[in-house]
């Protein structure tokens, strides 16, 4: 299409006028501002100095979030930008958590292990989710918006009934397994050591290796969503009769569209896994669907930057919702019994409300108030 | 045989409470064109409003019922003008994710009034048994099945006869001409909300005067009518009525006879049966037994 069109460099702006665009390469490119490149360089940066500089207990939560990011990207992928409704995304991160430990499992373990390493099982769990997705997509080209929904959550259900009953591979409820071990290129994630001669605790190790995946990518899903099939997703959500009539396929690129989130969510699942280390098939129920759900919603729809912000912020809800258990004593900290809510429910409501109170007040998400934000600086001194 | 009948009988009276919630998310779906993710909820708040009502306060059950039904109803009205009438117009989509946020709200408020004790509604004589034919049923089950074949009449009655029943027809059509009709869009929203709230408070009821009484994971009930919903049609009473027995028939029949016949599905593969089943309804039939196909203009 375009990029036939196009040369496959884009020239650059002239100098002195780094907003002037010469050629479509230019307008879609991955940075295509100097605010834009400063400002990414920036938090990749800080993003790299944060081990150094906070808690253990802290940087696993930041460590989990980085991971669930990617996930989260995923289901923005199918969600966000092609516009079709899935609740099943905690099937597919499932599925690739239990590929992963089954292929990078213990082989002396009591459940199936085959002690392959990382660069096999992590692209494999990968894989395997998105074949599943393969296998969903022709049932999701064939209904349309909420008849959707409800099928793919009762693909988790399913999910649910065989990751309970697969034992040999899943350990059954309430036993679980251990996810796979990490290690790639020699390094060990899983205890301290050093990394380009710098002394590194174990969780310092795995923010990294979170980061780095994260990275990749969050740099793939961008270029997902600037390039023709991102286009072709956007088509299809705004209105798949018309983009029919321009030439989308809508069978092709609504299968691509679950089969590529699935893949992010079959990553994900295993990395995510691995780094907690136990899991249990309790875990992949209807309330991580909603969980991955409200990731996107509150980071915002149809943007790669909303949805690591919505994930970093969902997954260290807990701890918000601790720290702020702390602050009321109406809210007690114990599991059982006094105060108003114990911090559990406090964190459940918490979910609740704003995912209400974002698609309420604010659609866009986090992303959204960065808009305002960044555009408000943008005009000032006239930001009205 | 008497196994398979009984299984059948048994399904149906399970069915029966799903055949209620469906008519309630059907409700919600044709006045408003969303599904309320949020009728687990009401579902278990109306069988606490009930098990309140009865066993706390002492109203005997009947009366405690319709006073509980009147309380769904106002929650339904509530939820409805405070999280989905200001997103009135937005995609449907986000008025779904708004009910699972509604849903999670009101569940947790539900749980801590439960806590760890099951709370079981007493249904007056409710364990006597009936047999007939080498069937047996308990009068708890008889009432159930009566109460929601009075509640399917009087909803048909309702559509046809009511003129408020009228005017919800009419705004399922089109939103719009019904308001140019000087129908008050907004109003049967609320009343499409209350009906649904009140089905929802009848279902929980029972469900909390079963043995297992209600507890902090019975909500999972309430979405076993969604797969009940899309065999039947999202858009058809009368599919949310078969399908919702449908569901309940399948259930009972593959707790039944699958662990002898496909014992590979594994142990409780009755509980997600009829998401199975719906797969296979929808592969064939998109829209379900009964929905309307959807008509794309261009």
């Amino acid at each position: 299409m375009t990029s036939m069109l196009t040369p496959r460099r884009a020239p650059r702006p002239p100098r002195g006028r780094p907003q002037l665009r010469t050629s479509y390469a230019q307008d879609m490119g991955l940075l295509n501002t100097p605010a834009k490149r400063r400002s990414t360089a920036l938090v990749i940066l800080a993003a790299f100095t944060v081990p150094f500089l906070v808690t253990d207990d802290l940087l696993l939560i930041f460590t989990l979030g980085l991971i669930a990011s990617v996930g989260a990207i995923g289901l923005n992928l199918v969600t966000g930008y092609a516009g079709q409704v899935s609740l099943g995304h905690a099937f597919f991160l499932g599925l690739g958590a239990y590929t992963g430990a089954v292929l990078g499992g213990d082989p002396e373990g009591s459940v199936t292990g085959y002690g392959l390493p990382m660069w096999i099982w992590l692209p494999a769990a990968g894989v395997v989710a998105a074949i599943a997705g393969l296998i969903v997509g022709p049932v999701a080209v064939r209904l349309r918006g909420l008849y959707l929904a409800i099928v793919t959550l009762g693909l988790v259900f399913l999910g649910e009934h065989i990751f309970r009953e697969a034992r040999t591979l899943t350990g059954g409820p309430g036993v679980g397994r251990r996810g796979p071990d990490l290690e790639l290129f020699g390094i060990d994630f899983a205890e301290a050591g050093s990394l380009f001669g710098l002394g590194l605790s174990r969780d310092q190790q795995q923010y990294l290796l979170a980061l780095v995946f994260l990275i990749v990518f969050a740099i793939l899903g961008r270029n997902i969503a600037r390039s023709g099939v991102g286009r072709a997703f956007s088509a299809v959500r705004d209105r798949d009769v018309a983009a029919a009539v321009i030439g989308v396929n809508l069978t092709v690129y609504k299968v691509m569209a679950f089969a590529m989130s699935s893949f992010f969510a079959g990553v994900t699942g295993a990395l995510y896994y691995a780094v907690v280390g136990v899991f249990e098939p309790g875990a992949f129920g209807l309330l991580l669907s909603i969980q991955y759900l409200a990731m996107v919603l509150i980071g915002g729809v149809a943007t790669i930057s909303g949805s690591i912000m919505g994930a970093l912020f969902i997954t260290s809800l807990p701890r918000i919702a601790q720290e702020i258990a702390h602050l009321f004593p109406i809210i007690s900290t114990s599991t059982v019994g006094g105060g108003l809510i114990n911090v559990f429910q406090f964190e459940a409501i918490l979910y609740g409300l704003l995912i209400i109170g974002f698609l309420i007040f604010e659609p866009r998400g986090l992303f959204g108030i960065w808009m305002r934000i960044r555009n408000y600086w943008k005009g000032w001194p006239f930001s009205y | 045989m008497n196994q398979f009948a009984q299984a059948i009988l048994n399904g149906f009276s399970q069915g029966a409470i799903y055949a209620l919630l469906a008519l309630g998310y059907v409700m919600i779906y044709k006045a408003t064109h969303v599904i309320s993710f949020a009728q687990p909820a009401l579902m278990v708040c109306g069988g606490l409003f009930s098990y309140h009502l009865t066993a706390q306060i002492g109203l005997p059950f009947w009366p405690g019922l319709l006073l509980a039904m009147i309380l769904g109803a106002l929650l339904g009205m509530a939820v409805e003008r405070l999280a989905l009438r200001p997103m009135v117009g937005k995609p449907v989509f986000t008025l779904a994710i708004i009910t699972i946020g509604v849903d999670i709200v009101l569940r947790i408020a539900a749980n801590r009034y439960m806590g760890a004790n099951p709370r079981i509604v007493t249904f007056p004589d409710g364990s006597r048994q009936y047999e007939f034919l080498g069937l047996s049923i308990t009068h708890q089950r008889v009432a159930l099945i009566a109460v929601t074949a009075i509640t399917v009449v009087a909803l048909v009655m309702f559509f046809r006869y009511a003129k408020a029943g009228l005017a919800m027809r009419a705004t399922a059509l089109n939103q719009e001409t019904a308001l140019a009709q000087g129908i008050r869009v907004g109003a049967i929203f609320a009343l499409a909300w209350a009906i649904a709230g009140g089905l929802a408070t009848i279902a929980g009821t029972f469900v909390a005067a079963g043995s297992a009484g209600m507890e902090q994971n019975t909500w999972i009930i309430a979405l076993k009518a969604l797969p009940a919903i899309i065999i039947g049609g999202l858009d058809s009473l009368p599919g949310a009525v078969i399908g919702g027995l449908a569901v309940g028939i399948v259930e009972s029949l593959t707790a039944v006879y699958q662990p002898d016949v496909a014992p590979f599905l594994g142990a409780n593969f009755a509980l997600v049966a009829p998401y199975a089943l719906m797969f296979l309804v929808l592969l064939v039939r998109p829209y379900g037994l009964f929905g309307t196909r959807e008509v794309e203009r261009v």
